[in-house]
């Protein structure tokens, strides 16, 4: 059964969640914030060495989840292992009862902390989805038989509000023609903008998630625009955190009032909180 | 052209902390142009090597260094000096000095970094587009590599971090799919298939022997 994959056909807005696994081997903190946000969402993304820091393992990290009874989405980048490490490493997840799967190409090495290591980027993102397709209908990537197939949801990113909205978007319906059945957006500022984009969306059949960021401080707004490639929080938003006089207040109104408002838009959203998983059940609860 | 930088002075004088007596080798082709190994920088390597105490016994620039028989005459030519010397240090890029230590016994060392195959946008300012990849895919993507030009090798449009057509690792750097897709979109559109690398073993042997 895969949870996220029946919430997606047969609920109205489904929420999703990513957790960061922790630098070094102790899980404390992991697996209370899993706990926190247990109730509210419908499965929980687990990032893969996100922005090219060194992190616990995403698989790890799913695994753990899962024990807890908690649905994961393993995150897979292509940017540390090539196709054979991804094949041998989505078998793996699989036999480990890890059914969901977000493939990216992954922030590169240089901006990370261990900027030394070599970069791979064997597949890119549309590739790595190609590759899942294969393993679900029983083939290697070059069509050796499995011993038993896969099979995945598996679904991928986009983003709605790209500079360069046109190539976004050729993109998009390549990882889509690659098999890509779900989407978790980048984060999302312009509703308007996002309307648009979902109108068109539509003609896919595609499940979307939007993606909402929590906002807690000044603090995060900085690490998001500094450090997150593509990601530009804007004026308005900073100015409301700034003013406010209690900013991680404002920050779960903001989100819940913009999950409001896309409620009937699209499939659901997926919530970044930046380290702050436990204000998530507050802006789902404030949303509804 | 392949591009060389320099390494630093002080880099170059540890490795030769034991040698005394040394012949120099510039190189006439790429390294010249990058101002990295012609007659004058191997003029001002001798020039500092002597103000720390090493005898500078010759040098030579040769035109093609990598060009292994011009390397090997040259040092036939310059063979008494060669003999003088403990170590060879050459001033061209990596294949250039293993042409080098192909045409002698003595130790050598190098001065310049390998860094790419590139254009000259203006002079003194290089760009690396293309990697030698061994199967050009040019004829697909209007003319610009988005393997040698993106740092992620995308083959099927822009990653997640392009900002106005600018790589996430780089502001300076244009994202070669934004740039392919000026030219012409529906290059964006056709779906790469992962590429064949074993087109492209490593270490790469030519031989055009029997077909001239």
């Amino acid at each position: 059964m895969n949870k996220l994959k029946q919430a997606l056909e047969n609920q109205k807005f489904v929420f999703t969640t990513e957790i960061y696994p922790p630098k070094g081997t102790d899980t404390t903190k992991f697996l209370r914030m899993a706990q926190i946000v247990k109730r509210s969402v419908t499965a929980v993304n687990v990032t893969d060495n996100q922005r090219a820091l060194v992190k616990l393992s995403s698989i790890a990290g799913c695994l753990l989840l899962r024990k807890q009874g908690i649905e994961p989405v393993y995150q897979i980048t292509t940017r540390d292992r090539n196709r054979i490490a991804i094949q041998s490493e989505l078998m793996g997840a699989y036999a480990l009862g890890i059914r969901n799967i977000l493939a990216i190409t992954g922030d590169h090495t240089l901006l990370g902390d261990c900027p030394e290591a070599k970069p791979v980027y064997d597949l890119d993102s549309v590739q790595l989805l190609y590759l899942i397709s294969k393993l679900n209908s029983g083939f290697d990537i070059n069509e050796h038989p499995l011993q038993g197939k896969t099979d995945f949801f598996y679904g991928a990113v986009v983003n709605p509000e790209a500079s360069d909205l046109e190539p976004e978007l050729i993109k998009f319906e390549k990882k889509i023609k690659c098999g890509a059945q779900f989407f978790q957006t980048q984060i999302i500022w312009d509703i308007d903008k996002f309307k648009k984009f979902m109108k068109y969306a539509s003609k896919f059949n595609v499940k979307i998630l939007a993606g909402i960021i929590i906002i807690s401080s000044s603090k995060v707004i900085n690490l998001m625009n500094k450090k997150v490639p593509g990601i530009k929080i804007p004026d308005s938003i900073i100015r409301r955190i700034e003013k406010s006089s209690d900013p991680v207040k404002e920050g779960v109104k903001i989100a819940s009032e913009q999950i409001k408002e896309l409620q009937g838009v699209c499939d659901g959203a997926h919530i970044i909180t930046v380290g702050k998983e436990d204000l998530t059940p507050q802006v789902i609860e404030m949303s509804r | 052209m392949v591009i060389t930088s320099q390494k630093k002075h002080e880099e170059i004088l540890k490795y030769l902390s034991s040698s005394k007596k040394i012949f120099i080798v510039g190189c006439g082709a790429c390294a010249t142009v990058c101002k990295t190994g012609g007659e004058e920088e191997v003029w001002q390597m001798e020039e500092f090597l002597s103000k720390n105490n090493k005898e500078i016994t010759g040098d030579v620039v040769i035109d093609e260094v990598c060009h292994l028989l011009l390397t090997r005459r040259a040092f036939r030519e310059h063979k008494e000096e060669i003999e003088k010397a403990d170590t060879v240090l050459v001033m061209a890029c990596g294949t250039g000095i293993q042409a080098v230590v192909a045409s002698t016994s003595k130790k050598v060392y190098p001065v310049l970094d390998t860094l790419f195959i590139g254009v000259t946008k203006h002079i003194y300012e290089f760009q690396e587009w293309c990697n030698t990849c061994g199967e050009c895919l040019l004829s697909e993507t209007n003319g610009i590599c988005p393997i040698a030009r993106c740092p992620k090798h995308m083959l099927n449009g822009p990653c997640g971090g392009v900002v106005d057509g600018k790589c996430e690792i780089d502001p300076e750097l244009d994202c070669p799919w934004i740039l392919i897709y000026k030219r012409n979109k529906e290059s964006l559109k056709k779906i790469h298939l992962p590429r064949d690398n074993s087109k492209r073993a490593r270490p790469g042997i030519l031989s055009l022997r029997g077909v001239r």
